[in-house]
């Protein structure tokens, strides 16, 4: 147990945007098969934080250890950056990341889309990669779809490819970025079915989301932020069950 | 073949103008126009893609230059280019004295330069803004994926700006052999060269140049039902569901 290293340690992470700070020196720790799940009303920071994870966003200031490698940064003229494009180049490959928005590349198939990754930065021979698409369209039904494009699916058929395209990467973790925000209610369950097995066979994941029935059922950890600052902490029966702030009992009451 | 030149020279009998001669003068012509046009087509591409790449750099000694090249190719008559660059270079000290002159002396090289440098300009233009209307989240997807800036070009961003390119490089391509008209100023025998010799020699203005627009005409539906059997394949994707 000791010698497999964490999946991702994130420490004290701090970010920016002009005269504003967005996060205050933010931490998390993902052990093998957590569920984390960030929540927080929106302008919160949470979806900055999960895409500093992964350096869609540079963090001002912290540290960021993928699979026990802690990512170099060097001070520049403009603030910090990554001292070796290499190193971010692998560890992203080991984060896989599902949108909001889904953003599958729209020139390619379906299958195209899951087999990209995997053979062009992973080196994975093709015959291979696709034998793996295909069991994972499979997984998340879309069997049939293989050879749609994009635009040709509902937006819950491109969420679930969305997701056989980061699991055809093997991450070590999976990034969710409130991945049914955009979907109609009608395809949300669909999507979350998928996420749900995800997190039962122990897929290391760290979702923002707004979906507390979610959080509550399959979390291992809850994360409530406010205002680029961790609130409250810890598994969903205490802060989703009995949210210690009252902006946090506020956020969870029924908006209606 | 004899026997089609007979039938040829059978229902050219009564006519004065469109003879064999002359009908060679115009297919000469024709495939005049269409190795300029070809060519520099094919050439300026080919130029245009680092170009392209290039203009959207944030090096601002890549960027302008080539901005500038752009700007300053598409802010001229493609006719004062080529009067510039077939009349220009014999101005080129000791020129004439290099091999090069053996090439630049007949018309054909300086034309073609100067339509590759045109049709490269506006092409490069074209690329650019179809590079830039990339998706955002495309691109963020390639980055979150691990795909270093050159591979996220080569895989995802110029594979999607092509097809958006499509159907305004095709009316490029057409422009391009509209515009090869004006090779015939510089002497150059192509298909309006011909024209306007058949014109000059018989006096017959409408019978020359209507003739010649026909086969401009058909040139052009030849590009444009190319171009849509492209589009066909290459922006399916493009279609909703059922397409």
């Amino acid at each position: 147990m000791a010698d497999t290293p964490l999946p991702l340690e994130v420490r004290n992470i701090k970010k920016r945007f002009g005269d504003t700070d967005v996060l205050k020196g933010l931490s998390l720790t993902a052990h093998k098969g957590d569920v984390i799940t960030l929540i927080g009303a929106s302008g919160s920071g949470k979806s900055t934080f999960l895409r500093c994870m992964n350096l869609l966003e540079q963090p001002d200031e912290g540290q960021l250890i993928v699979h026990g490698e802690e990512v170099r940064f060097k001070r520049t003229r403009h603030g910090r950056e990554p001292a070796d494009w290499q190193q971010v180049v692998r560890m992203r490959a080991k984060l896989s990341m599902v949108f909001q928005s889904f953003n599958l590349w729209a020139h390619m198939t379906l299958l195209e889309n899951v087999i990209e990754a995997p053979v062009h930065v992973l080196g994975k021979p093709k015959k291979e990669a696709i034998e793996h698409a295909r069991a994972l369209l499979d997984r998340v039904g879309l069997t049939e779809r293989a050879d749609a494009y994009p635009a040709q699916m509902s937006g819950g058929q491109q969420q679930r490819g969305a997701i056989a395209r980061a699991l055809a990467m093997d991450p070590e973790v999976m990034l969710f970025d409130e991945p049914t925000s955009a979907l109609d209610p009608e395809l949300v369950g669909d999507v979350l079915k998928v996420m749900r097995d995800l997190a039962a066979e122990g897929r290391t994941m760290i979702v923002v989301t707004h979906e507390m029935a979610f959080a509550r059922d399959v979390s291992s950890q809850v994360i409530y932020l406010h205002q680029g600052v961790i609130e409250e902490s810890g598994p969903p029966d205490e802060v989703i069950g009995n949210p210690q702030s009252e902006r946090l009992r506020q956020f969870l009451a029924p908006k209606h | 073949m004899e026997a089609l030149l007979e039938r040829l020279e059978g229902l050219l009998a009564d006519n004065s103008i469109f003879t064999l001669q002359t009908l060679s003068y115009y297919g000469e012509g024709l495939v005049t126009t269409v190795q300029l046009v070809f060519l520099s087509l094919v050439i300026g591409l080919v130029a245009a893609v680092p170009l392209a790449i290039g203009r959207g750099s944030k090096r601002p000694w890549v960027k302008w230059p080539i901005f500038a090249y752009t700007y300053v190719f598409r802010g001229t008559p493609l006719l004062v280019q080529l009067y510039l660059i077939y009349y220009g270079v014999v101005f080129v000290e000791g020129i004439q004295e290099t091999w090069l002159w053996v090439i630049l002396e007949k018309p054909f090289v300086p034309a073609l330069i100067a339509f590759t440098l045109n049709t490269a300009a506006y092409t490069t233009e074209i690329f650019h803004g179809a590079i830039k209307a990339t998706p955002r989240g495309e691109i963020e997807a390639a980055r979150a994926y691990g795909m270093s800036r050159r591979l996220m070009m080569r895989r995802i961003v110029l594979p999607s700006a092509f097809r958006r390119a499509l159907p305004a490089y095709g009316n490029e391509v057409i422009f391009m052999l509209h515009a090869s008209a004006i090779a015939s100023v510089v002497t150059i025998m192509d298909l309006t060269g011909a024209a306007r010799f058949v014109y000059a020699r018989y006096y017959a203005p409408f019978e020359a140049f209507l003739f010649v627009a026909a086969i401009y005409l058909c040139v052009t539906f030849a590009i444009l039902f190319f171009f849509r059997w492209l589009e066909k394949r290459l922006l399916a994707h493009l279609k909703p569901a059922g397409g």
